[in-house]
């Protein structure tokens, strides 16, 4: 087995820890400053850690680590709207290596790429001419700690393919690198008024199987699952505690087995009846299993953000998540059992898992 | 030359980048074009669209409060303050 890293973006800052048999992890950090973190990936291609963050005092950038994390550069060159437009940058909300390029997604909601390995960056689209664009920008309309484009899903082989999630909004796919979109929500529920027949779905999470055709879906309202690249979808939330969450993962290997994290819908958000539970089908959503043995499962009222979970490919894969008020939990064992790993941090926003020799 | 003080949360970002300098500039909003120019990237952690100061960097001008315009004496003293605020 090589060597695991976990990139933990927290809201002070990213933490590395490292293990070579999932067991014992050491921890470094914080780095970045201790700015807030969004997201943090590791290019395999690059080896360069790629982490999206943004600064009450100083704005947002994208730090780049070219020696897994022992020292940082960081650029926002390029990473703007234009002057005189509707179009206010608050945040980097996402960052991900795609064949050669580094994507940046943003709030407002907005695409950037870098072609020199995140030093400088061009806008990419800003989605002009999709229904219902000129809301998806006003304040008025959007939560509090929006993220604009939440994700950025890249095919592993296809170069120019890549879907990306605008919060509130949509589900979206590209097949030209990004040129042209379109709306991937075709099943999906939505329990309020529609303005827009393809858009004004409130995708949370989107989870590809290995083959890119298969994929499942944690939405506001409800589980879904594609079998033909999101196309159109297919609730499955029937056997789960709610409806609600934001993490998840699939399986590396095994294209029907999924893990989701269930969470009180209300304004807590938390896991249910304090609760924690991550919860897992083998047959693609038919069936689910709770899994809670090594988790809190009274008085555990914490809750786990849209990126707070990863999953390793390892033959037996390793699973992780990070909670909202900074406990790390990690499974070796396809999430049967959990033990807390790393420490006490600060809030956790971003888990992500590589491996490195 | 205009006498500049920065908050100790910009060091670290810029590589030789001293708490303490001193440059040519007429207005705080060139001031911060020549360190930009040294330290390419500065601007941006400083200034937002409009232009205009980011909402929690505050620049005082011989201790008065001033802005991107503010005009420099050739021996002004330009602190650069981030608010105490967040948690």
């Amino acid at each position: 087995m090589s060597k695991s890293m976990l990139l933990v973006g927290t809201r002070k800052g990213l933490f590395v820890l490292e293990s070579g048999d999932r067991r014992d992890w050491t921890v470094r950090g914080p780095y970045c400053e201790s700015w807030p973190m969004y997201h943090a990936v590791l290019d395999p291609e690059s080896g360069t850690i790629y982490a999206a963050a943004a600064s009450e005092w100083l704005g947002s950038a994208i730090w780049r680590s070219d020696d897994l994390g022992e020292t940082w550069e960081h650029s926002s060159e390029g990473i703007g709207f234009p002057e005189g437009g509707d179009l206010r940058l608050s945040k980097v909300s996402h960052v991900m290596p795609v064949h050669g390029r580094l994507l940046v997604g943003t709030e407002s909601a907005g695409l950037f790429e870098s072609t020199d390995g995140g030093r400088n960056f061009s806008l990419l689209t800003t989605f002009e001419g999709q229904e219902g664009r000129e809301a998806w920008n006003d304040p008025a309309q959007q939560p509090p700690g929006h993220l604009g484009l939440s994700a950025i899903i890249p095919h592993p082989n296809e170069q120019g393919r890549f879907w990306v999630i605008v919060q509130g909004f949509s589900l979206f796919e590209t097949t030209d690198g990004g040129k042209t979109f379109e709306p991937r929500n075709k099943g999906l529920r939505r329990d309020w008024p529609a303005d827009y027949e393809d858009i004004g779905f409130c995708v949370h999470k989107v989870a590809p199987a290995a083959d890119f055709e298969r994929m499942f879906q944690q939405n506001h309202v409800g589980m879904h699952r594609s079998d033909d690249g999101g196309k159109t979808w297919t609730e499955i939330t029937e056997g789960l505690p709610t409806e609600f969450g934001f993490a998840a993962a699939t399986h590396p290997h095994d294209r029907d087995t999924f893990w989701v994290i269930p969470l009180d819908p209300g304004h807590g958000r938390t896991m249910p009846d304090g609760h924690a539970a991550v919860w897992r089908t083998r047959d693609a959503g038919s069936s689910w299993q709770q899994l809670d043995q090594g988790l809190p499962t009274e008085n555990a009222y914490v809750g786990v953000l849209r990126d707070g979970m990863a999953i390793d490919k390892e033959d037996e894969p390793g699973l992780y998540f990070g909670t909202s008020t900074g406990q790390l939990f990690a499974s070796s064992d396809e999430g049967e059992s959990w033990n807390q790993i790393g420490g006490l941090f600060p809030g956790i926003t971003s888990v992500t898992v590589a491996s490195a020799d | 030359m205009a006498e500049l003080h920065l908050p100790p949360i910009l060091p670290p970002l810029f590589p030789g980048l001293p708490r303490e300098l001193e440059l040519e500039a007429a207005t705080v909003d060139e001031a911060i074009d020549r360190l930009d120019e040294r330290w390419p990237g500065m601007r941006d952690r400083l200034v937002e669209p409009g232009p205009k100061l980011r909402p929690h960097i505050n620049v005082y001008v011989d201790r008065e409060r001033g802005g991107l315009d503010t005009a420099l004496e050739p021996a002004s003293r330009v602190d650069v303050i981030a608010a105490i605020s967040g948690g």
